[in-house]
């Protein structure tokens, strides 16, 4: 029976580590990796802390895209109806970024009100939405019957 | 009419299915032969009339039947005949249907390859594949038939998403469900185990060349997928922990360890508990993948439909399937006896390192991919978890687990002694420790620690196989030639040879393109010439050209190195005329040791486009590691000894017919 006990111990002890270690490992960097998403409606509150990783998604406001002079700069605005905020990007925009569309950018806020993006994300299809655009536009009761995502099935 | 066929078809077979699931499992129970030799004829037609409705459906599409609504949605008539035939699995309908089609598929291999099996595992095993089916038959008739018709029928269809028509993309879906549904049925072995109450060796062995062969297919499956994000994603990335990414890497990861621990269970009689729970996990995991991918619940460019019903549905028959396998685990567990006893340095105990470690890398993924929806499902805010958190946890786990694979093929089963097995790898180990500083130096003129590990690592996994093979030449017999020292070898030997050297060329591709890829996003004038990475980039100017159902703004991009044209590549920026999509088609020149990566983006002015470049070294390797160790595993799961049992009761048949034969001619 002890060569049993042993082995089950050693099995035991193996798991038990393992998965311990797992979890400490996925906490930790979960804490230092995760960004939050927000609204525009909140960064015309002012309520979003500066410097820090963040989301944000909306709609691209019409006529409100502007090429800086080095061709990989590009400034537009973002808006959800219930607020306003300017993102700046340096690099190829997506496929799917156009005037209207709904679009998530992450990056970070800086002292001028300006976020500074290093990804936008636009989706491949006319008629999607980012969830969590749809469901900022929704909180904030715009109405805009065209740019609901339409139940394709 | 051929719809309703399909519609039809369908039905009987989910009528089939019914029958497939009670009475061989009831047969099974009561040790009724009648009820349990039913089984393999109505699996058999159950195959057979899924194809009848998956050819109805192919036909419908083949014929642009636009009063089908799922033809009309997913087609076109503009659509070439082969994206026509693939875009039967294009969106959520026609997948399940691929689902169900291939766990037909299994279902009839089983009855096939299942002639050395008693009778009640036989019929077991069918039984639970059976209600695997009938779980996803409902689910499809109930809230996605892909038959349903519309009225008025529409003129021409919407097409399928531009960004499936391609063609990693063609067999990339069905490679990852023969994989997934694959997994069914090492887990119907498992639950057949537990049923009967007999959980032995032979059943490790039974079920180990299935869980082989699905892992395989699971393998290729995302090396597609992620070869296909390579070439049309226009990134230049590989990999993106994209969560449905996730949802086919975890049942991989945990494949990976069942076939591991099937070889202890197998060779050792140990570790049949954990066997099973792997078993049964592996299959749970490639059904949460599917109600990842297809209940909507994530944010990711895979997620097509959005329709919670459906959600829902899956989740129930996730609950039960998992819910009602660990109440049986739990049921009859405690009954089951390992009886295999091992010393803490034993092979058992790599292998069980290995187990561990692949789990918790799975475990954090899940964690990863789930904990944002559980935060937004309790209102606790929108949070995304990225590519950071993955790396952060994965590379750290992932780096040990390579070096216990140099290691593991050379501890003894039992009892082993490390300080003779270290003796006999240092020098294995010195090797990859010199690959690891000196390669980089060659490759890229410079390294970092991060480098320097991953090489070495990689080379020793290689090495370390290599010396297996070399070492198992030397103990045969010395009489013989080196070629029938080859032959003697089983494949089994050489299939983890090949997988192992497949991770160390992974690894090194890997590390190599994360340390020393270049990239530059910039406008270029045609005529202009950028130089990068030792490259001239020459951009020729954009020409309009027109495809079958899409039009294409193609560029022409010359590569020069040492004022030498190396290639001429032709990024485009197409846009599908149905559906108005822009797409990305990047220019590629694939090379052994470096690809250059040319994808277009947007006319900036009239003379001047945005352009992304890359220089990518070691790139293929990714692919052709993940390739070999597909083709490892291949080689494992066709080795003789699984065929040997059949061949011998072959020959016994012959010895008593001839026999027969004698006495009847006498």
């Amino acid at each position: 029976m002890r060569a049993k006990r042993k082995q089950r111990l050693i099995f035991v002890t193996i798991v038990l580590l393992g998965f311990s270690a797992a979890t400490a490992l996925g906490v930790y960097a979960i804490q230092k990796n995760k960004t939050y998403f927000h609204t525009p409606a909140e960064f015309a509150a002012g309520s979003v802390p500066q410097d820090q990783l963040i989301r944000v998604g909306g709609l691209v406001v019409e006529g409100s895209v502007n090429r800086f002079d080095d061709g990989v700069t590009t400034e537009f605005d973002l808006t959800d109806t219930a607020g306003t905020v300017t993102v700046r990007y340096k690099g190829l925009l997506p496929d799917l970024f156009r005037e209207g569309q709904g679009i998530v950018a992450q990056g970070k806020l800086n002292n001028q009100g300006t976020i500074v993006a290093q990804e936008v994300l636009a989706k491949h299809d006319e008629n999607y939405m980012p969830p969590e655009v749809a469901e900022a536009l929704k909180a904030s009761g715009a109405s805009h019957p065209e740019n609901i995502p339409k139940n394709n099935y | 009419m051929i719809p309703e066929i399909g519609h039809f078809a369908l039905v009987i077979a989910l009528c089939l299915a019914l029958v497939q699931t009670i009475v061989p499992i009831l047969g099974a129970q009561t040790q009724t032969s009648q009820w349990m030799a039913v089984a393999k004829p109505v699996a058999r037609g159950h195959f057979l009339f899924l194809i009848i409705s998956y050819a109805c459906l192919t036909y419908s599409f083949i014929k642009s039947d636009f009063s089908v609504l799922y033809v009309a949605n997913n087609s076109n008539t503009a659509l070439p005949i082969y994206y026509k035939i693939s875009a039967v699995w294009g969106a959520h309908e026609g997948s399940l249907l691929l689902w169900v089609l291939m766990l037909g598929a299994w279902t009839y291999a089983v009855t096939i390859f299942s002639r050395s099996l008693p009778n009640d595992m036989v019929a077991r095993v069918i039984g639970i594949m059976g209600f695997v089916s009938v779980g996803f038959l409902l689910f499809t008739l109930l809230t996605s038939n892909p038959f349903e018709r519309i009225f008025p029928v529409p003129l021409e269809g919407r097409d399928l998403n531009p960004l499936l028509q391609d063609p990693g993309l063609v067999i990339h879906p069905p490679m990852l469900y023969m994989g997934y549904v694959g997994f069914s049925v090492a887990f119907a072995f498992a639950i057949a185990a537990l049923l009967g109450g007999k959980l032995d060796s032979a059943w490790a062995r039974w079920s180990r060349p299935w869980a082989t062969i699905a892992w395989v297919f699971l393998t290729i499956g995302i090396t597609l997928g992620s070869w296909w994000a390579y070439h049309e994603l226009g990134w230049g990335g590989w990999w993106f922990w994209d969560p449905v990414e996730n949802a086919s890497f975890m049942p991989w990861l945990v494949g990976t360890a069942l076939i591991h621990s099937l070889a202890v269970t197998e060779k050792r009689s140990s570790f049949k508990n954990w066997t099973v729970l792997l078993a049964i996990l592996a299959f749970s995991l490639s059904l949460l993948g599917t109600f990842l991918v297809r209940s909507g619940v994530l944010v990711s460019v895979h997620a097509f439909a959005t329709d919670p019903a459906r959600g829902v549905y899956i989740l129930m028959f996730l609950a039960v399937v998992i819910g009602g396998s660990l109440l049986l685990y739990a049921l009859r567990a405690p009954k089951i006896k390992s009886i295999g006893q091992f010393e803490l340095v034993s092979r058992e105990t790599a292998l069980l390192l290995n187990n561990v470690l692949l789990l918790v890398a799975m475990f954090t993924i899940l964690v990863g991919t789930l904990y944002p929806l559980f935060l937004d499902a309790i209102n606790a805010g929108k949070i995304s978890v990225g590519p950071p958190y993955f790396n952060a946890v994965f590379v750290p786990l992932m780096l040990p687990l390579v070096l216990v694979v140099g290691v593991g093929p050379f501890l003894r089963w039992k009892k082993a002694t490390l300080a003779d097995t270290l003796k006999k790898l240092i020098k294995i180990f010195i090797i990859g420790l010199i690959i690891g500083i000196g390669l980089p130096f060659l490759v890229a003129g410079k390294t970092s620690i991060l480098v320097l590990l991953g090489i070495t690592l990689g080379g020793w996994s290689i090495f370390a196989a290599l010396y297996y093979l070399f070492k198992n030449l030397k103990r045969s017999d010395s009489k013989q030639s080196a070629i029938q020292h080859l032959k003697k070898i089983p494949r089994a030997t050489y299939g983890m040879t090949l997988a192992h050297i497949g991770i160390g060329i992974f690894v090194f591709g890997v590390t190599f393109v994360n340390a020393f890829e270049v990239e530059k996003e910039l406008p270029m004038k045609v005529g202009e010439k950028v130089e990068m990475a030792g490259y001239e980039f020459m951009f020729n100017g954009v020409r309009t050209v027109q495809g079958p159902n899409y039009s294409s703004k193609m560029g022409t991009v010359d590569v020069y190195k040492d004022n030498k044209a190396v290639a001429r590549l032709y990024p485009e920026k197409r846009t599908y005329l149905v559906q108005q999509n822009p797409m990305t088609e990047a220019g590629i020149d694939s090379g052994f040791l470096r690809d250059v990566y040319v994808s277009l983006g947007e006319q900036i002015n009239s003379e001047a486009w945005g352009m992304r470049l890359y220089y990518k070294p070691f790139i293929q390797w990714i692919w052709i590691g993940a390739g070999l160790m597909a083709l490892g595993g291949l080689l494992a799961a066709l080795d003789r000894r699984y065929r040997l049992k059949l061949k011998r009761e072959k020959v016994v048949e012959k010895a008593v017919k001839s026999k027969e034969a004698a006495i009847a001619a006498s």
